[in-house]
């Protein structure tokens, strides 16, 4: 019988107005690498928080038993304590400490308040030995490659006696020698005895090297499947992952195509700091008047870079490639040339990159227009008012006035705010990132509603979304994308879930 | 019981004390600061048993504080920005001592130095908007620098010295008056020059506010209640006329420096309030990366803010100098900091983002009230700095604690 070293039963968290996780079981036996797999949203990451006392006891339902005992975290040191580590996708070495320091961040070496540099810089090269790293321990940790920090923050987990050890996406920023090192390392901890729970999207990975494989959706426990006899296929996984039902939560559409509006061809782009690392790599897409495009790719394969990039290259560095514009090339340099030549993107992160907070609703809507509502420089407040207020009733925005600041709104509301500020400034494209992320189910209807309505007004819209039955309900046609690479392009009828999926894990040849 | 509930809920409620007072105060976040300087205002008035608001007293607050008000203006609007100007100070010195030499030493007519010199403060502005917006390198850095470079060339050009004796033309923007003597002495009662020009701005503001309202009501958008309106409306009245009669009753009428502040005052409110570039300013400090993604071109409303406090400070520079007859190498000292605590108290966020002209010329008279009223009572300046420092951080702390308050109740 195997002994399970963690057990998580009938866990449930809800956030205002969304419910993340209902009732999720997760079982992980001792000394196994135990996958965690699901679509973007399903869960994954708030069940690893709840874990790891980010989000503390009493804040979540359920139990949580480790080690044989039942266990109530406070907070991330208190999981620590018990020897919990988790190792998140981004990483938190701080760039311009030593490997050392880093190491033992918060943990130091020390006697009577002093540090004791030795045995720091001692103790953390054979640490690094461990993780297979040859490094010297007193170089900066901003100066080492991703992978080897990547390396880094394991022997950081090491040093803090880990029983078990979570990766969230180990591998999404690492090459593929370097994901093979790492992956070899975790299996190397499990015959030391240290268990793992790894998520990926990368389904070969999770084949390759876990022992078992549990599968949420919706924030539900869909099941858990045993790898070792090798029956479980990756379409068997797929099929865990996106095998829900399509509901009528899309409005009708009949829609009517024209004429190419926006083509981009051979599109390179690279990684604005590390200007070596392709983030999109020879991209070709084309979308025409009256068309929804969809965009499907998983986290961390450049469906934002390659957006932003396009829109007056406010992303990456080095980027090479072609824009046509209804046939004829055009140069798109800064983003006031990408809303001239008739090209909108409304952002995924609306507080951080799309709205000013602290400004009221009409403001925010004439933000990326305000020429329009002026002569010679003076801005008509009037008529500015009523621009806003015609918003506020056609996109129903609900707020008292449009004076209202914008901040207070509701994630629905904002949203539509951002739409409004788009449409007034009248694209001939327009990019959609994520615009239903973080929205209740009734506002994502009207989203919907009013994307249709942008298309039947001939518009090209481009909509990215890392909700597959979103795309599948709205889409004319869907490209994929896998590691900065356009893998495949679907149009609506021969879309399934599971073929998507399929082109959205695919790996680089 | 059920049913009371949604009958309750259904009837419009009849407006009632309690609604007055809670709209009373929703708005008093907005007039603060209104207040706030008429209780300082009051409270001196008692302590100093009438002396602060002796007409000739308050004629010397204006002088004596226009050109700290002056770089509010543009302060207020670097600070909205999300930046901060440690240099006018020294800037204006710098202006100061090059107008003394371009008149004394270069034989210039005053009206050549005076454009000179606003030019000089421009291409001063330049300079630190070039580092700020096109190098990156934080405001914070560069005016500091500045503040050192332009102390330095001060003294530089002036070789250790001090330039006195300007024309007369010259010494009017900081210490003149308004056609003095232009009505007949036996005929003043009232400084009748003074008298039209309170009457012309009252009307004006009275006019403008009516016709926005006007217009307004016709395009049928939400407005403020009329009581509220026309409360609000004839405070304003009250307190421009009060000004007029007290300027119009003091030694010399009005001064002509506050004119030209409150042609500034109106022409940057209604920048920052209408006008494509004051909007900029607010998108640009509200949320950088939002603006850059709607289009504006950020690096040039840093560039231009730059450039338009160095003019501000050269006319600041032009006015002080001016006032005491003298270009020395430690005048202006501390104006910065004076301007930005003016900013402050008037309601500017130091993340940026807030702030309004209006509100950083009431923080800087608080300020001036503040100096004038404990100078009165014989308050030393030992004291007198320990209170402003206070008041500096109250302000702000109440303004912080009211936003959290404001934020966590959405919670």
């Amino acid at each position: 019988m195997t002994e399970h070293i963690l057990e998580m039963r009938g866990i449930s968290k809800t956030f205002p107005g969304v419910k993340a996780l209902s009732d999720v079981n997760l079982a992980v036996s001792r000394g196994e690498v135990h996958a965690i797999c699901g679509e973007n949203g399903a869960g994954k990451s708030t069940l690893m928080k709840v874990l790891s006392g980010v989000y503390p006891h009493g804040t979540y339902e359920g139990d949580i038993s480790f080690d044989g005992k039942a266990v109530s975290f406070k907070d991330i040191k208190d999981s620590e304590h018990s020897g919990i580590v988790i190792i998140h996708q981004e990483l938190a070495l701080s760039p311009y400490l030593s490997v050392a320091e880093n190491i033992f961040l918060g943990n130091e070496r020390s006697s009577r308040g002093f540090i004791d540099w030795n045995e720091t810089n001692v103790e953390a090269a054979k640490l690094l030995k461990r993780v297979g790293l040859t490094l010297n321990p007193v170089v900066r940790a901003g100066d080492i490659g991703v992978g080897k920090q990547q390396l880094v923050e394991i022997a950081k987990a090491l040093s803090k006696n880990v029983k078990l050890l979570i990766l969230d996406e180990p591998t999404a920023a690492l090459n593929d020698e370097d994901s093979a090192h790492l992956l070899g390392l975790v299996k190397g901890l499990r015959d030391e005895g240290v268990t793992s729970i790894i998520i990926s999207h990368k389904l070969n990975e999770i084949r390759a090297i876990a022992d078992s494989v549990t599968i949420l959706r919706d924030g539900r426990t869909i099941e858990t499947l045993s790898l070792h006899d090798g029956s479980v296929t990756e379409d068997r996984i797929i099929k865990g992952m996106v095998g829900r039902e399509l509901k009528n939560r899309y409005p009708e559409r009949t829609p009517s195509i024209g004429a190419e509006i926006l083509r981009v061809e051979d599109w390179t782009v690279h990684h604005p700091q590390e200007h070596s690392r392709v983030v999109v790599d020879r991209a070709n897409l084309s979308v025409r008047a009256g068309e929804i495009v969809g965009i499907a790719g998983l986290m961390g394969a450049g469906r934002t870079e390659l957006a932003m990039s396009i829109f007056g290259r406010s992303y990456g560095s080095n980027i090479t490639g072609k824009l046509y514009k209804g046939g004829k090339e055009i140069s798109v340099r800064t983003v006031s040339e990408a809303i001239r030549h008739g090209i909108a993107y409304a952002t995924e992160d609306r507080k951080r990159y799309g709205l000013n907070l602290l400004d009221d609703i009409k403001r925010n809507i004439s933000g990326a227009a305000l020429g329009k509502l002026a002569r010679r420089g003076w801005v008509d407040s009037g008529r500015e008012a009523v621009v806003a207020g015609g918003y506020r009733s056609s996109m129903n925005i609900k707020a008292p006035s449009v004076t209202s600041v914008t901040g207070k709104l509701s994630g629905g509301n904002q949203q539509k705010v951002v739409l409004s500020k788009w449409m007034f400034a009248d694209p001939d494209v327009l990019i959609l990132d994520e615009p239903t992320r973080g929205i209740d189910v009734g506002a994502k209807y009207e989203i919907y509603t009013i994307i249709n309505s942008l298309a039947a007004q001939g518009k090209a819209v481009v909509v990215i979304s890392s909700e597959l039955p979103e795309l599948l309900g709205i889409c004319d046609r869907i490209y994929t994308l896998a590691e900065g690479s356009i893998t495949a392009e679907v149009p609506i009828g021969e879309a399934t879930p599971e073929l998507l999926m399929q082109h959205m894990t695919k790996e680089k040849d | 019981m059920a049913s009371t509930l949604t009958d309750a809920a259904l009837k419009p409620a009849a407006p009632t004390l309690t609604d007055a007072g809670r709209f009373l105060a929703s708005r008093l976040r907005q007039i603060g600061i209104f207040v706030a300087l008429l209780v300082i205002v009051t409270l001196f008035q008692l302590l100093t048993a009438g002396k602060l608001l002796q007409p000739d007293n308050v004629s010397n607050i204006i002088v004596q504080n226009s050109y700290i008000l002056l770089l509010a203006i543009g302060m207020v609007m670097i600070i909205v920005a999300g930046h901060i100007d440690l240099s006018v100070g020294s800037v204006a010195a710098f202006v100061g001592a090059m107008s003394g030499i371009m008149i004394q030493d270069w034989n210039m007519p005053w009206w050549l130095a005076f454009t000179a010199s606003l030019v000089i403060g421009g291409l001063v502005g330049a300079w630190q908007g070039f580092w700020v917006a096109y190098m990156g390198i934080p405001a914070f850095i560069v005016t500091l620098a500045g503040m050192l470079v332009f102390r330095g060339l001060t003294q530089i050009t002036l070789e250790n010295r001090r330039i006195t004796g300007f024309p007369a033309e010259y010494r009017q923007l900081g210490g003149g008056f308004l056609f003095p003597g232009l009505f007949p002495a036996d005929t003043n009662i009232l400084d009748w020059t003074t008298v039209g020009l309170g009457l012309l701005a009252a009307g004006l503001l009275i006019g403008s506010q009516l016709r926005g309202r006007a217009t307004r009501a016709k395009l049928k958008l939400d407005d403020e209640p009329m009581a509220w309106f026309a409360t609000k409306l004839a405070f304003g009245a009250v307190v421009i006329l009060g000004l007029t009669y007290l300027l119009a009753s003091s030694r010399s009428g009005t001064p002509i420096v506050l004119v030209v502040l409150g042609l500034l005052v109106v022409t940057y409110s209604a920048v920052m309030g209408n006008s494509v570039f004051g909007r900029h300013i607010y998108a640009r400090g509200g949320n950088l990366q939002a603006a850059q993604l709607s289009g504006v071109n950020t690096k040039k409303i840093d560039f231009y803010l730059f450039v338009n406090m160095g003019v501000l400070a050269a006319l600041a520079g032009l006015i002080f100098t001016g006032r005491l007859n003298s270009a020395g190498p430690g005048a202006g000292n501390l104006f910065e900091l004076d301007a930005i605590a003016a900013a402050f108290i008037g309601g500017a966020a130091v993340t940026g983002g807030v702030g309004t002209v209006i509100g950083a010329i009431t923080g800087g008279l608080i300020m001036g009230v503040l100096n004038n009223g404990m100078s009165l009572l014989g308050v030393g300046s030992d004291y007198q700095q320990f209170i402003k420092g206070m008041v500096l951080l109250l302000a702000v702390g109440f303004d912080v604690f009211n936003k959290r308050r404001a934020s966590s109740a959405l919670k």
